[in-house]
């Protein structure tokens, strides 16, 4: 009985073993297969124009003493090909088109939520069910409605567009964390005296940073990694174009020169991976929100 | 008599004198429509304003930069504060009628003209000849299902919904898994790999693979491309990926499950987390083995998560773009709906059949969508 326990206990030890071992190496295999393309890319955005486009960037690893580094790709990238300026136009873009949708949706959320006003309850339901729209749906109409405005190709045509496509979800969002705030709290503020705008910017603001931050990165990663909208809206003249359509125009203008390529792509792809390492958690909890925009 | 009446209609309870009290209900009605459309109004001439001096400043882009932020942040939350203080100017009896017009009045304003008005116009589109003039009927809903490129598109996108979504929650789902083993350390720092490729963007993914798959003739050089590389080390003649028709598509669908994998991965492994751990080790008692007890008792307890991340992945694969446009601009076969809408645009100029091919993703997102908010819903009313 004993010796039969003990021995089946050292067998499940020494398949435990081998368990966590096949457990780890698949997790390094897996791991491996995921940050090799993104190595690549890194590797090569470093190494001279001619080691680029002549041999494999694994190369590296086998002559380690003999390897060149340069610079010079990212600074042509900056400057010749207009990376620079395309990444301050893509904070142009970016900033206001997180911010305004924000404000906007956070006021709208307040009253949704703590305000009594006719058509209350439609208008919110109406705000949900544009939640489904996919944005595909609004670009013709809104295109032609910019040419005749003559606001096509401007960086209020974007912003404004980013704000109609990003305030469902943000209504809608922060209608539900605003909605649970306890409604102890806005009624001694009302029967201090306080307004609902003081109430809203010195309670309610102070009180949602969690939902606002995760949002605010959601959409901040969303415009600044979108491609369509810029394309549509904005247009590739150089004095407005974005990092998306920057790299987009280089893949088509210089698509075999890999140094160029693999430069632009890292500068597209600096701020983004800055966020998501610094800002993890609330980007998580933005990302999952994000499953309901349209 | 006129005398009593006029009096009447100032006394404070209003009952006995109904025009009046519309009259009021009427200036109620205007000052709300009004104040909701002024902030969005004013915001329009001052970001058109702006976005005129904008453009005009060449030189400094970091001036730019500044203007934008100044204008996003304070312009639009200046404008709110402006409202406010015309609010409280108001007679009292109107005052508190109109406020709440002023918070939710710019977010009705801009979605409807930049979300309901043209969804409602790209409908009417989608039943109009190419510069939107004629009407055409259903010409272009059958121009789609018959002609030959609108078919491939269709096609694709079907092959794209059935791999991505089943791969990325495959590999996130069997990562979740295996990490779960790993001490938290390990764990956490194993599954930042995975996950990171959520913040790219798909141009740069795109730019990512195809230094992946970059293929050069044999006699021209050294292959630079991984999966070439690794052919040539072992001896065997270098592929073109991205013209191998037809798997050249399933090439282009493995960039978006190397970035949907992390998210997939990330909602499941909370799931699995959440499964009670007796359940579990009831099972083991009862003599499941690992692989039984993760077949029987884990997957059917995350199953409704695994409906989530299905249903997102899908919705974001119909809607991909960026990866075909910028791989193969949707040649060699390998277009799908969503760039075959951007094309048919503002490529052959036909609206008509792009806002048919609008609608036909609509139909496509709709369900998925519903069933999203509703569990999301769910999810909030539980929390």
């Amino acid at each position: 009985m004993t010796a039969a326990t003990v021995t089946s206990q050292e067998k499940s030890f020494l398949s435990r073993i081998t368990d966590r071992w096949i457990v780890k190496l698949s997790i390094l295999i897996i791991v491996i297969i995921w940050i090799v393309p993104t190595l690549g890319v890194l590797v090569s955005s470093f190494r001279p124009a001619a080691q680029v486009n002549t041999n494999g960037w694994w190369t590296v690893f086998t002559n380690l003493g003999a390897n060149e580094w340069t610079l010079d790709n990212y600074s042509n990238v900056l400057t010749s090909e207009g990376f620079g300026n395309a990444f301050l136009n893509s904070l142009a873009v970016t900033i206001p088109a997180t911010v305004i949708p924000i404000t906007i949706a956070a006021f709208a959320a307040y009253a949704f939520a703590w305000m009594d006003f006719p058509g209350r309850q439609w208008i919110f339901i109406t705000v949900v069910a544009l939640l489904v729209i996919p944005l595909q749906m609004a670009l013709i109409p809104l295109l032609q409605l910019y040419t005749t405005f003559g606001l096509n190709g401007t960086f209020p045509a974007i912003w404004l567009a980013h704000t109609g496509f990003g305030l469902p979800l943000a209504i809608y969002l922060l209608r539900n964390y605003i909605g649970s705030l306890p409604s102890s709290l806005m009624e001694s503020a009302e029967i201090d005296g306080a307004t609902h705008f003081e109430i809203f910017t010195k309670l309610v603001v102070p009180l949602s940073v969690p939902v606002l931050a995760s949002f605010a990165i959601f959409q901040f990663l969303w415009v600044w990694n979108d491609l369509l909208v810029a394309l549509v809206f904005l247009g590739g003249e150089p004095d407005v174009r974005v990092v998306t359509l920057a790299l987009r125009d280089l893949n088509g203008s210089r698509g075999s020169q890999w140094h160029l390529l693999t430069a632009g792509a890292f500068v597209t792809m600096a701020l983004p991976l800055a966020v998501f390492l610094t800002l993890q958690r609330y980007f998580v909890r933005g990302l999952t929100a994000g499953s309901v925009k349209g | 008599m006129s005398a009593t009446g006029t009096e009447l209609s100032e006394q404070p309870t209003p009952q006995g004198s109904p025009p009046e009290r519309e009259r009021s209900g009427f200036t109620t009605n205007l000052l709300r429509v009004g104040v909701s459309l002024v902030v969005p109004v004013l915001a329009a001439l001052g970001l058109y304003w702006s976005g005129i001096v904008l453009l005009n400043e060449d030189s400094n882009r970091a001036v730019v930069v500044l203007a934008a932020l100044v204008v996003g942040v304070l312009g639009v939350f200046g404008l709110y504060y402006g409202m406010d203080w015309l609010v409280n100017k108001l007679p009292d009896h109107v005052r508190d009628k109109v406020r709440p017009f002023a918070f939710v009045g710019p977010a009705v304003v801009v979605l409807g003209v930049f979300l309901l008005y043209p969804t409602i116009n790209t409908f009417f589109l989608s039943f109009r000849d190419s510069d939107g003039e004629g009407f055409v009927g259903l010409d272009n809903f059958v121009n789609l299902f018959t002609e030959g490129d609108a078919l491939l598109a269709l096609r694709n996108s079907f092959l794209w919904v059935l791999v991505v979504p089943l791969l990325s929650v495959v590999i996130g789902l069997g990562f979740a898994v295996l990490a779960d083993r790993l001490g938290r350390k390990g764990e956490a720092f194993s599954k930042t790999f995975i996950f990171m490729p959520m913040a790219i963007s798909f141009v740069g993914a795109s730019i990512v693979w195809r230094f992946i798959y970059n293929f050069r003739p044999e006699g021209f050089g050294e292959q630079i491309g991984l999966l070439n590389g690794i052919l040539q080390a072992v001896g065997t003649e270098p592929v073109a990926w991205l013209l191998l028709e037809p798997w050249n598509n399933f090439f282009l669908m493995i960039i978006l499950v190397w970035l949907q994998t992390g998210f997939a991965m990330v909602i499941l492994s909370a799931a699995i987390k959440s499964v009670p751990e007796d359940i579990i080790e009831a099972a083991r008692i009862d003599g499941a083995s690992e692989f039984q007890v993760f077949l029987k008792v884990v997957i059917p307890s995350i199953s409704s998560s695994i409906v989530v991340v299905a249903t997102t992945v899908i919705i974001t694969v119909w809607k991909v773009f960026d990866i075909v446009f910028v791989m193969t601009g949707g040649l060699f076969d390998t277009t799908v709906v969503a760039e075959k809408m951007v094309t048919e645009f503002f490529t052959f100029r036909n609206s008509g059949n792009g806002a048919a091919l609008a609608v036909v993703l609509l139909v496509a997102i709709i369900p998925l969508m519903i069933a999203n908010v509703r569990r999301f819903r769910e999810q909030e009313a539980t929390r």
